[in-house]
């Protein structure tokens, strides 16, 4: 019984976790149908951007989080105006590859950079968040995770449902066209969710690097994990991200405590490959009916 | 009469045959001639060892890329699982050469038949699923398979790997490059050979109709599952072939080279080469298999400098960087890649002396 509260605690965190990557991810598919495949090397960025300003800078950690958040908006910014831009109105193939090509670029500039050992930060988080439940301990580091995202679901929230940018970014996920017709600016919406999209993965990336230490390669790959949990939640729904992002959390865990550790890497894609057989567009996925 | 001709100065196609023609002219026959004959004979004899490593490399990528040609720029369909399903075609020669004691000249062909199996269970996905939703499929497909390399130690042998037999053909031993660049270069000429051909086919021609628009076709009457199974089929077929030959090749293998990087070059290359074109395969396989090499090169060179050797070492990642960029540069700047490059050289060179 401890083992599964454990088991499930932990898993609870690490899909809140995935589910807060896969937001990003979401956000850029419903703006402009782009399947980014630089996900996790945003997230990386992010969580580096974060390493540099608060060790090798010495900058406060509130100071360089802000300041994180503030540079990954603009790295989206940037790759949004120079990369997929000159795109608009290509054929899919050319923008999925585009950003394997950019996850590339990025992987190999940051290990280029900060070399593929382990980097940690410093601990900050006060140990007064940490919560404790008889045997279950929660450390701090979950406990400000869960905060932080309620924080940002909740500013999403507010910010889609009631400001006229997070409309017309509904608006243009929606009816790309019909958007236009009425005057929604639309490439400068991609450029938004763009920004946005990788200011949370920033986010992600630094919780992410505050559990499990910095790693190029280990935040590339959660860039991967985000398909099983947007292809179960259904590729444009962010609701269904975030409960995609909890059941893989919770199925990886119970994975590797009761099966075996090795699998516990491979089962989420078993289950992606299953559900795109049975359901493909998830939980709640808009399904596109199509008749020849 | 199909006498000697030279090109004609312009485009004077008028009938469908003619635009399927491989050669126009008995010159571009001829040509074709010389230069197999320059490949398979004049140049084995005169390279290096370390210059037939390197081509036989790009006979091996080309093989691969061809296929994976056939599937994302003659289907449309893309895969992110091609490295994989290379991995899948080594192993099951490596397993067949040795569980099953299965001959060279069998083994290849039956590693690229059992990699076709393995792509068609990845391509099931297709059914119901356009290409986006593939792209994942093959994403968890390279995933799995990768995974499976590892931990199957029962048939793959785990991290450790396997070792093969040395290939034989009729009781010849195929040993050392210049042995293994005929068969390699063999291959790769009668796999091109049959890829050309499979094009002006109704096969081929379906391929191309549903990566244009497969709404269409399937209005037109083509079983739009049925050819894009097919197309996995062949697609992986290739790259199996070419994971057996690699395999045999380089005589042991294990789980590492296979992994999703190896897929990226794969696109790399066929994006940096051309999509939808098999010259634009064999461009792309010499493109990246030369970069590749160049890098290595630097950073030997760079080793041999006692002052730069710290360098040489921080500067291996920027491999990945540069095959990335690479990709990146040719999408927005060169879409269609170096095949077009070429054809609009070839074009130019035909309509001289006038600007068109």
């Amino acid at each position: 019984m401890e083992l599964f509260l454990k088991l499930f605690v932990n898993g609870l965190s690490i899909g809140f976790l995935y589910a807060l990557s896969a937001l990003g991810f979401v956000m850029i598919f419903k703006s402009s149908s782009v399947l980014n495949f630089a996900h996790g090397q945003l997230l990386a960025m992010g969580a580096f951007i974060f390493l540099v300003l608060s060790v090798w800078l010495k900058l406060p950690i509130v100071i360089a989080f802000v300041l994180t958040l503030a540079g990954s908006f603009a790295l989206g910014f940037i790759i949004e105006r120079f990369f997929l831009r000159p795109l608009i109105g290509e054929a899919l193939i050319q923008v999925i590859m585009l950003t394997v090509g950019l996850a590339a670029m990025f992987k190999g500039l940051m290990l280029f950079v900060f070399g593929g050992n382990l980097h940690n930060y410093p601990e900050f988080l006060p140990e007064a968040l940490s919560l404790r439940w008889g045997a279950v301990y929660i450390p701090s580091v979950y406990v400000a995770t869960f905060i932080i995202g309620l924080l940002f679901l909740g500013v999403f929230g507010f910010f889609f449902k009631y400001s006229s940018q997070g409309i017309y970014m509904r608006s243009v996920a929606d009816n790309q066209p019909a958007a236009l017709s009425l005057g929604v600016h639309v490439r400068r919406v991609f450029a938004l969710s763009w920004a946005i999209a990788a200011m949370v993965a920033a986010m992600s990336g630094i919780v992410l690097g505050i559990m499990n230490g910095i790693n190029v390669h280990e935040l590339s790959a959660i860039g991967l994990k985000v398909f099983p949990v947007v292809i179960l939640g259904g590729l444009d729904s962010i609701g269904g991200a975030i409960l995609g992002g909890v059941i893989i959390g919770l199925l990886e865990t119970f994975t590797g405590g009761y099966v075996s550790t090795s699998l516990r890497e491979v089962i989420p894609y078993v289950i992606l490959v299953l559900i795109l057989l049975v359901r493909p567009y998830g939980l709640f996925g808009l399904v596109e009916i199509e008749r020849v | 009469m199909r006498g000697l001709r030279l090109h004609p100065c312009g485009n004077y196609r008028e009938r469908y045959e003619q635009e399927l023609t491989i050669f126009e002219t008995d010159f571009g026959r001829l040509w074709a001639c010389v230069g197999l004959f320059v490949l398979f004979v004049i140049v084995p004899l005169v390279s290096k060892s370390y210059w037939l490593y390197v081509m036989n490399t790009i006979g091996v990528a080309t093989i691969a890329a061809i296929g994976l040609n056939i599937l994302i720029g003659f289907t449309g369909q893309i895969s992110l699982g091609h490295g994989a399903f290379f991995g899948v075609g080594a192993y099951a020669a490596a397993i067949l050469g040795t569980k099953l004691a299965v001959p060279f000249w069998i083994s290849v062909p039956a590693a690229g038949v059992a990699t076709a199996l393995v792509g068609m269970v990845f391509g099931i996905p297709s059914v119901r699923l356009k290409h986006l939703y593939l792209t994942i499929a093959t994403l968890a497909g390279q995933l799995i398979v990768e995974y499976l390399m590892v931990h199957w130690k029962g048939l793959t042998g785990g991290p450790s790997g396997i070792s093969l037999p040395s290939a034989t053909i009729l009781g010849l031993g195929i040993k050392g490059d210049t042995a293994f660049f005929w068969v390699i270069f063999g291959c790769l000429a009668v796999m091109t050979w049959l890829a050309i051909n499979l094009f002006r086919t109704r096969y081929g021609r379906a391929f191309v109709a549903i990566r244009d628009n497969d709404r269409a076709a399937e209005g037109m009457g083509i079983p739009i599952f049925r050819y894009k199974l097919l197309s996995f089929g062949i697609s992986s077929f290739y790259a199996g072939v070419a994971g057996a030959l690699w395999a045999y090749y380089t005589a042991s293998i294990t789980p590492e080279p296979f992994n999703l990087f190896l897929s990226i070059q794969y696109i790399a290359m066929i994006i940096i080469g051309g999509l939808g074109s098999i010259s634009g395969s064999v461009f792309g396989a010499i493109f990246i298999t030369m970069l590749n090499e160049s890098l290595s090169w630097i950073t030997q060179y760079l080793m041999n400098v006692p002052a730069l050797s710290g360098v040489a070492l921080t500067i291996a990642p920027l491999r990945e960087f540069v095959f990335g960029l690479a990709i990146v540069l040719f999408i927005i700047f060169e879409p269609r890649g170096l095949a077009e490059v070429w054809r609009i050289l070839r074009s130019s060179f035909r309509l001289w002396p006038f600007a068109y």
